[in-house]
This record gives C-alpha cells, sequence and structure tokens, in this order.
C-alpha cells in the first residue's frame, strides 16, 4: 500500500498551508479516527489557481491532499471533478478499479489504498474538502466567502 | 513460556480456534485488540450451539418442555452471572450491550422526568433545570453522549471531572453539589487503562445524595469485581469482551433501585397487567426485558462466566499486568514512543496506548497489520480524551488471558519497524 510515490508526497508534500486569498475553505473529519483537514480553494474564473489545507493525520491522508493539489490546480473546476470522480472510483473500488493514469498522475498509487477498506476514507479525506469547498465557492454557490473553521465544533 | 502467573497460556489457547489462523499472507495472528471484543473459547460456542440444537424455545412464554428447559438455561446463566459480580439474580438485566444498559437509565430518568403518571417512587430518578450529571473527562463516548443527550431533554447541567497528564481522575478538578443526581465513570479507563478510584468516587457521591453509575466495561472481564461491595448503584458491561457472545450485554441495578424505576422499552414480558387504557409494569428485572430477550447469547455469556471463573479473575489479571509491564517495559526501550497514561502497574488495567513521533497512528496500525498483528488505531471512542492529550489517534494494545509474551515482543518489533518505515529514525 506504501507506495513510494505516497511516502515522497508525504515527507514533501505539495501545496500545504493555509493560503490567502481564497474564495471558499471547508473542514472534514474522519468521525472513526479523528483525522481532519482544513482545506482553501481559490478560483481565477472557472480555473483552480489555489488549493491550500492543514491536515491532521495520517500519511495517506496527508499524501492523498498533496497529490491532489498537483492534480486540480491549473485546471477548470469540471476537470477538476471528473478527476475526483475517477480518484474516488478507484479508492471505492476494492482494488478491481484499474486506474487511468492519463486522468490521475500521482494518484494511481493510491489503488493499493482501495484494497483496504478501513484506508479509503483517509485517501478521500481531502478529496471530500475539496469538493465541498468548490460548492461553497461564491462562484458555484452565488453567496459570500464561507468560513467553516468557526463551525468546527458544530461538526465534530 | 507456557505458563504466565499460573495460568498455561498454550494450553488454554488451544481452546480459540481463531487464534490458530493466520493473516495477511500466512503470518500467524497476533491478536491484541481483546478491548474492542474478545475471542471467544469452544466452551462458549459449544454451549450457544447446543442450547439452539436441543433447548431452543421463547423464554418465560408457552407451558411446553422446550420453554421451560430455555427459560431454565436462560435464568440459570442469569443467577450465575450474578454470582459472578457479587449480585443477585434480580438485579441482572440482560440488555444488547453496555451501550443499551446506559441507555435503559439515562431514558429511565428521562422518563421520570416528565412526571406524569409515574408514581412518588420515581421521584429520585428525575432531573430538571439546576440539577447536575457528573462524569469525567476520559469516559468512552457510551458514557458521556446519553448522558449529553439526558442533559439537552431534561435541562440539567453536565459537568466533569478533568484528567491529569498522568491520566488520573482529578477529584479536585470540581466539587459534587447537592444538585448533582448521578456520577457516572469508567471503572477502567479502555485508553488509558487507569482504574478509578470508585470507592472515593461514591463516596463523594452519597455524600450529596447523588446516585452512581459504573461502567464496568474494562473490568468485569480482566479483574475480580464485587459490585456489591463496591457499592454502586448501576453498573453496565458487555459480554463481547469476556470471551462471550456479541449481542449480550448486562445492566446491574441495586434491586431497591430497580424496583422504584420505570421502564425504557415497553412491550411484551415486561407488563404485570395490560388493560386498553393502562398497563402496570412487572417487577425487575422483567421490567426492562421487553420482547423476546437474546438466549443463545445469555447462555453464551453464562458459558464464558464459568470458563474465566474457572481459571480465576485473579490469574487473568496477574497475567494481564505481566503483559501490561512487558509491554511498557519493551516500549519504553523505543526511542520517540509516549505511552499515554500510566506508566507503572498501580491501579491500572490491561491497555496500553501509545503514540510514536513522526508516525501517524493509522501508519503503525497498518505496519503492524501487515505482521499480522491486531491492535487498534483511532480515538477508541474517547474523542475528548484524546483532545485533552492533544493528540488526534493513538495506537492501543489491550490483551485476554490469551495473550502471550510473544505477543508483546512481537509487538514492541513491529512499533520499532513502522519508525524505520517511515524514516523516523535517528
Amino acid at each position: 500500500m506504501y507506495q513510494e510515490i505516497i511516502l515522497d508526497h508525504y515527507r514533501t508534500p505539495h501545496g500545504a498551508g493555509l493560503r490567502e486569498p481564497f474564495d471558499a475553505e471547508s473542514f472534514q473529519i474522519n468521525p472513526t479516527c479523528g483525522d481532519e483537514i482544513t482545506l482553501r480553494v481559490k478560483l481565477d474564473g472557472d480555473k483552480v489557481s489555489d488549493v491550500s489545507y492543514e491536515t491532521l493525520g495520517c500519511s495517506i491522508s496527508q499524501a492523498s491532499a498533496s497529490v491532489l493539489t498537483d492534480l486540480v490546480v491549473g485546471r477548470s473546476v469540471e476537470e477538476s471533478l471528473r478527476v475526483l470522480a475517477a480518484f474516488q472510483e478507484m479508492a471505492q473500488g476494492r482494488g478491481q478499479v484499474e486506474p487511468d493514469e492519463d486522468v490521475l498522475g500521482d494518484g494511481v498509487a493510491f489503488a493499493g489504498v482501495a484494497r483496504y477498506p478501513a484506508r479509503v476514507k483517509c485517501a478521500l479525506l481531502g478529496w471530500m474538502a475539496f469538493k465541498d469547498a468548490v460548492v461553497r465557492t461564491p462562484q458555484s454557490s452565488g453567496g459570500a466567502r464561507t468560513d467553516t473553521r468557526d463551525s468546527e465544533e458544530a461538526q465534530s | 513460556m507456557t505458563t504466565l502467573e499460573g495460568v498455561n497460556v498454550q494450553k488454554l489457547r488451544a481452546d480459540f480456534p481463531i487464534l490458530a489462523r493466520t493473516v495477511r499472507e500466512g503470518r500467524p495472528l497476533v491478536y491484541l485488540d481483546s478491548g474492542a471484543t474478545s475471542q471467544r473459547p469452544r466452551q462458549v460456542l459449544d454451549a450457544e450451539r447446543a442450547f439452539l440444537e436441543q433447548h431452543n424455545a421463547a423464554v418465560h412464554r408457552g407451558a411446553h418442555q422446550l420453554a421451560e428447559e430455555a427459560t431454565d438455561a436462560y435464568e440459570s446463566a442469569r443467577a450465575r452471572i450474578a454470582a459472578f459480580i457479587g449480585a443477585d439474580a434480580g438485579e441482572v438485566v440482560f440488555t444488547k450491550n453496555a451501550t443499551e444498559g446506559i441507555n435503559l437509565v439515562a431514558y429511565a430518568m428521562g422518563n421520570s422526568s416528565i412526571r406524569t403518571g409515574l408514581g412518588p417512587e420515581s421521584e429520585r430518578f428525575a432531573l430538571g433545570p439546576g440539577d447536575e450529571i457528573v462524569i469525567t473527562e476520559l469516559e468512552h463516548h457510551a458514557n458521556l453522549v446519553p448522558w449529553q443527550e439526558l442533559c439537552r431533554r431534561t435541562g440539567a447541567t453536565l459537568r466533569w471531572y478533568s484528567i491529569t497528564d498522568e491520566g488520573r481522575v482529578d477529584l479536585d478538578s470540581i466539587e459534587l453539589t447537592e444538585r448533582t443526581k448521578l456520577v457516572a465513570f469508567a471503572h477502567q479507563s479502555n485508553v488509558l487503562g487507569t482504574i478509578l478510584p470508585v470507592a472515593e468516587l461514591v463516596r463523594r457521591a452519597r455524600a450529596v445524595g447523588a446516585l452512581v453509575l459504573l461502567d464496568a466495561c474494562q473490568s468485569v472481564p480482566h479483574m475480580p469485581v464485587h459490585l456489591g461491595e463496591l457499592g454502586v448503584d448501576f453498573a453496565g458491561f458487555s459480554g463481547h469482551k469476556m470471551l462471550g457472545p456479541s449481542g449480550i450485554g448486562v445492566l446491574y441495578g441495586r434491586a431497591e433501585l430497580l424496583a422504584a424505576m420505570p421502564p425504557f422499552l415497553t412491550g411484551g414480558s415486561m407488563i404485570e397487567l395490560v388493560r386498553m387504557e393502562r398497563t402496570t409494569y412487572a417487577p425487575p428485572p422483567q421490567r426492562f426485558e421487553a420482547g423476546v430477550p437474546m438466549t443463545s447469547q445469555v447462555v453464551g455469556l453464562g458459558a464464558a462466566v464459568d470458563y474465566v471463573g474457572d481459571i480465576g479473575m485473579d490469574a487473568i489479571h496477574s497475567h494481564e499486568m505481566a503483559l501490561v509491564q512487558q509491554t511498557l517495559n519493551g516500549l519504553a526501550s523505543v526511542p520517540g514512543v509516549r505511552v499515554i497514561g500510566p506508566r507503572d502497574l498501580v491501579d491500572r488495567g490491561g491497555a496500553v496506548a501509545f503514540v510514536v513521533d513522526g508516525v501517524h497512528a493509522h501508519d503503525v496500525g497498518q505496519v503492524l497489520d501487515d505482521r499480522g498483528i491486531a491492535v487498534r488505531v483511532g480515538h477508541h471512542c474517547a474523542w475528548p480524551l484524546h483532545r485533552r492529550f492533544g493528540v488526534a489517534a493513538t495506537v492501543r494494545a489491550s490483551f485476554h488471558v490469551y495473550s502471550t509474551p510473544d505477543e508483546v515482543t512481537a509487538l514492541v518489533e513491529g512499533v520499532q519497524a513502522a519508525r524505520e518505515f517511515f524514516g523516523v529514525v535517528s
């Protein structure tokens, strides 16, 4: 499960840390283990111009967030969500889904995680935060910038 | 080593078929997760099967021979389980698990608080705004969330004793008051292994007239416990943590209190007289066992009590404490490993939680799993306790009578291997 690519991203995560400016933020937790991620999205028109995040979690969840930033920054929201769908399909595929490296890049390293059902949520935590944050952007929701940090207690 | 503290472990392990299997590509199973659920010996599995093959019927109904035999088996198990914990048979209520037992008390108190149509005897269980329920910061969610919910429904206030850096209850952190109606706490922490000062907490609760509920999930399966002598009012534990079946738990309640307490679940079996307009209730324990109860599970738990009773709870506790000492010594020899909870054997039971600097608990657990070692990782349903110690998750090793020194050695080697794998070896 611990591919070298995963360990590389874990040791040297790409895009880590929370940055300004951002359009929306999402806070997600994994209730079974208590792992957390706060993830921010900045859009430039239809394009994802930045993803920044802070995680409290295992190597899988941290590496997954790092790979996520590589895969979605610079892409359109629509394309990003397609990559997300492919990653999710692989992660939840119980090892039966053959990943497409052209779509998933380093993300294919997480195919092994799919064989460990208890760890699938770890791999998906950052992606679920990304999906939620995109929905919360003013461009998507038509609303004002939303900051979810204040509602941490309510969610956990 | 085949014997440890008077327990012939190797001989006894033959009673547990699951311990002979391999996992993760042929590795022998090293099961160090008995605090979550224990494994069952053939004696328990056989008792369940024999009951189902020979005596199965709905208990406490019907007058045919099987109904008599099933009821005898059920009530015989109740009597043996009651004797095992120092209680009378009428003080043992069968529930689905310990969580349901605690909820039973919480809902009975909630029902008492509504104060419509109940007799004056239920008034001692009633709560309202200004009243308090007191717990501790180390509780399992099962002994926390039901009380949060009861407070929400009644307007009462939840308060808690805080926990010291050593993992002990800080008895000076709060004072009980005349408004404290219930003090609920774990006998032994499911994470830290700490054994709480039951006698002192009971004394303080008595001084203000509060009831006491003991979460005995981690004590009754592992050490001699005489609930009558402890002087608590209620206690709950689960069968599956004491070599017995899942789907069966026990709520102990002092006879006088159960007699005064209104029911939680209502329906068949728990009634005395039913008319279309209203119903009167059966005496305890039947009042709290609505519907056709678990039967083979109760019989299995009776067999589990016989099994551990034959070995002796003192011997089981001594055996586990030898393993805890070995674990504490072994982990202390690995740099960067920090045990959360007591580092000695004083007032301690058989659960050891730890963190490894630079390696998340999930990752430690994964490396151990690849070596065939089953431990628990995460917050172990005690999330506030983990926040208290500033950690998101811990690794927990826990034991039972079948655990061996070789398994502890494998654990310590596995933790060392996890450090090496993630490159945190200095």
